[in-house]
């Protein structure tokens, strides 16, 4: 530990180093945030790339229903007869797609809640953080299959029923509280720094103090924990579409393939297999690309590090 | 200390007011409310469906429903046979008097419908619980002591995995694997049954029975359990273990594995305990994936069930005492947390 902490140190004085490359050296120093990153990218591509795939998606075909996997279906076909490689990577669309909205919702909610909070604190703050308790008082797998399968049934401009923006927007309001806490507490620290008194004595408003100053050098925690929200929301997307309350048949979603799978898995396995290994790659990769960013933005350092420049 | 306590409590019943408002808000705002299944389905005219509203009481505003849900209608007149006249005093008592109404769907009492779920789903998040922490606490211990071994490098990729793979995925390759696939030599049945508390056709109580139907639903739920406690043990292990009163410890020449059991353990555990505390409500709210992959009567599927057909006074009963749990369980990580570490103090 002290070794790397001397070593970064050094780096830094010796030469002007920006941010970003002091954290990718330490990024590149975790074999596992490396594979994660890999995985991650070749999902990414797939995904884009799959209109490319000669099968349709949703067109069912009766002379190739329920093929095994085989060279020209490497993940077999469906009850429909549809390619199922295809199927799970339109899925993954949907899925990842998901799983960034509800990261960009949640943090559209988290951080302003909790830099408020932080920031003024008296009353303002008690408010926020009792609306934040509230809503960590709710059993979340429970309101999120009742907001889901109510909201199944109502047709609303935007949010037709259960599209990739509802059930974002569902898994969203349920997920925001970590961000909320996690930027309060960092800004209860940073607003007593000098640099934030320093610019204050320079007449900052205090909104330049929050955006300009303050966020910026919070962003290392809230990287990390918006990695691992990604995780999270992959894996309660596919669980809702597991259960039938999430993204609906016939839109592929890794969720619903496996529910669809369940009927007759026993038979045909590779039915239940695949969506699967799809939801755990991602997620494992999601995974390690947090822990290899939480070890590179460890806070200590990025602080010492931002105090010297 | 008691009057710490005294608030928190008296925070608990604010907070559990604020979120039946909400919860019940939430349920009942739904387009079409409680009959909305029923008044689609074929076999009910709409002439029965505002029969059943008024023998409900949902023809009311939804204050007076949530008053109503509150503290019973014992107090004023009901129109019990839905005729549309007001004959005579309610009977329903609200749920601060225990009365969380009838289910819908069976027209029983929800809390009788609930004690015939929750021992199941008690049952078996309990064992599935204690099986993860007898695995995952001597495998934390033994990776923080052996850290960057062989050993810990497996374990910390394995639990990475087991963190990532979904429940309900595990749930179908486990019945796969030991139902589809493996069989048993001798009888050349199924290797495990793929669901339920015992056999169908056993009669009594069955030990080896029991245990049998268990594995598999112990396994899917414990995995990520497993793979959380020993990361989380190992993490706090090796925090603990570079703290100076461990070198006091082992200055003043105590052996080392009174150093490392007694207060290294000890104090590592801590938060292990409190993280604990915060688990329970699951054993509660149950593993819904679980329940409904091995077809286990818990309170899982009882939600999932009620969820999809709309039986709103499961639904909000279910909620409720979940979010009780949830804020009790907070409760009382905070208090072990002072309990079990001196350190700590409350104002």
């Amino acid at each position: 530990m002290t070794d790397m902490t001397q070593q970064t140190t050094s780096n830094i004085t010796a030469k002007d180093v920006s941010m970003a490359s002091i954290i990718w050296k330490r990024f590149r120093k975790h074999p596992g945030a490396i594979a994660g990153i890999f995985i991650l990218a070749l999902l990414i591509v797939a995904v884009i790339l799959v209109p490319l795939s000669p099968y349709d998606p949703e067109a069912s075909s009766m002379t190739e229903r329920l093929q095994p996997p085989s060279l020209s279906h490497p993940m077999g076909t469906d009850a429909l007869g549809r390619d199922l490689l295809t199927r799970v990577l339109y899925g993954g669309r949907i899925s990842l797609t998901v799983g960034l909205l509800v990261v960009v919702i949640s943090l559209s909610i988290g951080i302003p809640t909790g830099a408020l909070a932080g920031y003024y604190g008296g009353w303002l703050d008690s408010v926020l953080m009792r609306i934040t308790d509230t809503f960590l008082s709710l059993p979340a797998l429970l309101v999120l299959i009742l907001l889901s399968a109510i909201l199944r049934e109502i047709e609303l401009p935007l949010f037709k029923s259960n599209s990739m923006l509802t059930i974002a927007l569902v898994i969203g309001i349920l997920s925001w509280m970590t961000f909320a806490r996690l930027v309060r507490a960092i800004f209860l620290t940073l607003r007593e720094m000098d640099f934030v008194s320093a610019t204050r004595a320079l007449g900052g408003s205090d909104f330049r103090i929050i955006v300009r100053h303050i966020l910026p050098n919070s962003i290392g925690p809230i990287i990390v924990e918006a990695t691992l929200e990604l995780g999270y929301a992959i894996i309660e997307e596919s669980g809702l579409s597991f259960l039938g309350f999430g993204i609906q048949p016939p839109t592929p979603s890794w969720g619903n393939l496996l529910s669809n799978a369940q009927e007759n898995f026993t038979k045909y396995p590779w039915l239940a297999i695949f969506p699967g290994l799809m939801i755990f790659l991602a997620i494992i990769s999601v995974n390690y690309i947090g822990d290899g960013l939480r070890d590179a933005f460890d806070p200590h350092k990025v602080f010492e590090n931002a105090g010297e420049h | 200390m008691t009057t710490y306590i005294t608030r928190r409590l008296i925070q608990t019943v604010g907070l559990l007011f604020l979120l039946s408002i909400m919860l019940f808000a939430l349920v009942n705002l739904a387009p079409g409310g409680p009959l909305a299944g029923q008044g689609r389905s074929r076999h009910i005219s709409p002439e029965k469906v505002e029969l059943l509203k008024r023998q409900f009481g949902l023809d009311k505003p939804l204050p007076t429903q949530y008053l109503i849900w509150l503290v019973g209608n014992d107090w004023m007149k009901v129109d019990a046979d839905g005729d549309g006249i007001e004959e005579g005093y309610g009977t329903r008592l609200g749920i601060l008097r225990g009365d969380f109404g009838f289910s819908f769907r069976t027209r029983q009492p929800v809390l009788v419908e609930i004690g015939q779920r929750l021992p199941n789903t008690i049952y078996l998040m309990s064992i599935t619980m204690l099986v993860a922490l007898l695995i995952a606490i001597p495998i934390g211990i033994v990776s923080a002591l052996r850290q960057y071994s062989k050993f810990d490098i497996t374990v910390t990729t394995f639990s990475f995995a087991g963190q990532a793979i979904p429940e309900f995925w595990l749930g179908l390759i486990l019945i796969l694997i030991f139902y589809a696939w493996l069989k048993n030599p001798f009888t050349g049945d199924p290797l495990l049954p793929s669901g339920g508390i015992q056999s169908i056709n056993s009669t009594g109580f069955n030990l080896g029975d029991r245990i049998v139907h268990l594995i598999l639903p112990v396994i899917t739920g414990a995995l990520g359990w497993i793979a959380w406690y020993s990361r989380f043990l190992r993490s706090s292990m090796l925090e603990v273990i570079h703290k100076d009163y461990l070198r006091t410890a082992r200055a003043k020449g105590l052996p080392n594995r009174m150093v490392l059991y007694k207060h290294a353990l000890r104090n590592a555990l801590i938060p292990i305990v409190t993280m604990l505390a915060l688990d329970l409500p699951t054993i509660f709210g149950g593993a819904v994936f679980v329940e409904i992959l091995f077809s286990w009567p818990g309170m899982g599927r009882l939600y999932y069930t009620a969820a999809q057909q709309r039986d709103y006074p499961v639904l909000m009963a279910v909620l409720i005492i979940g979010a009780a749990f949830i804020i009790l369980s907070n409760l009382l990580a905070d208090l072990l947390y002072g309990f079990l570490d001196p350190r700590v103090r409350y104002e």
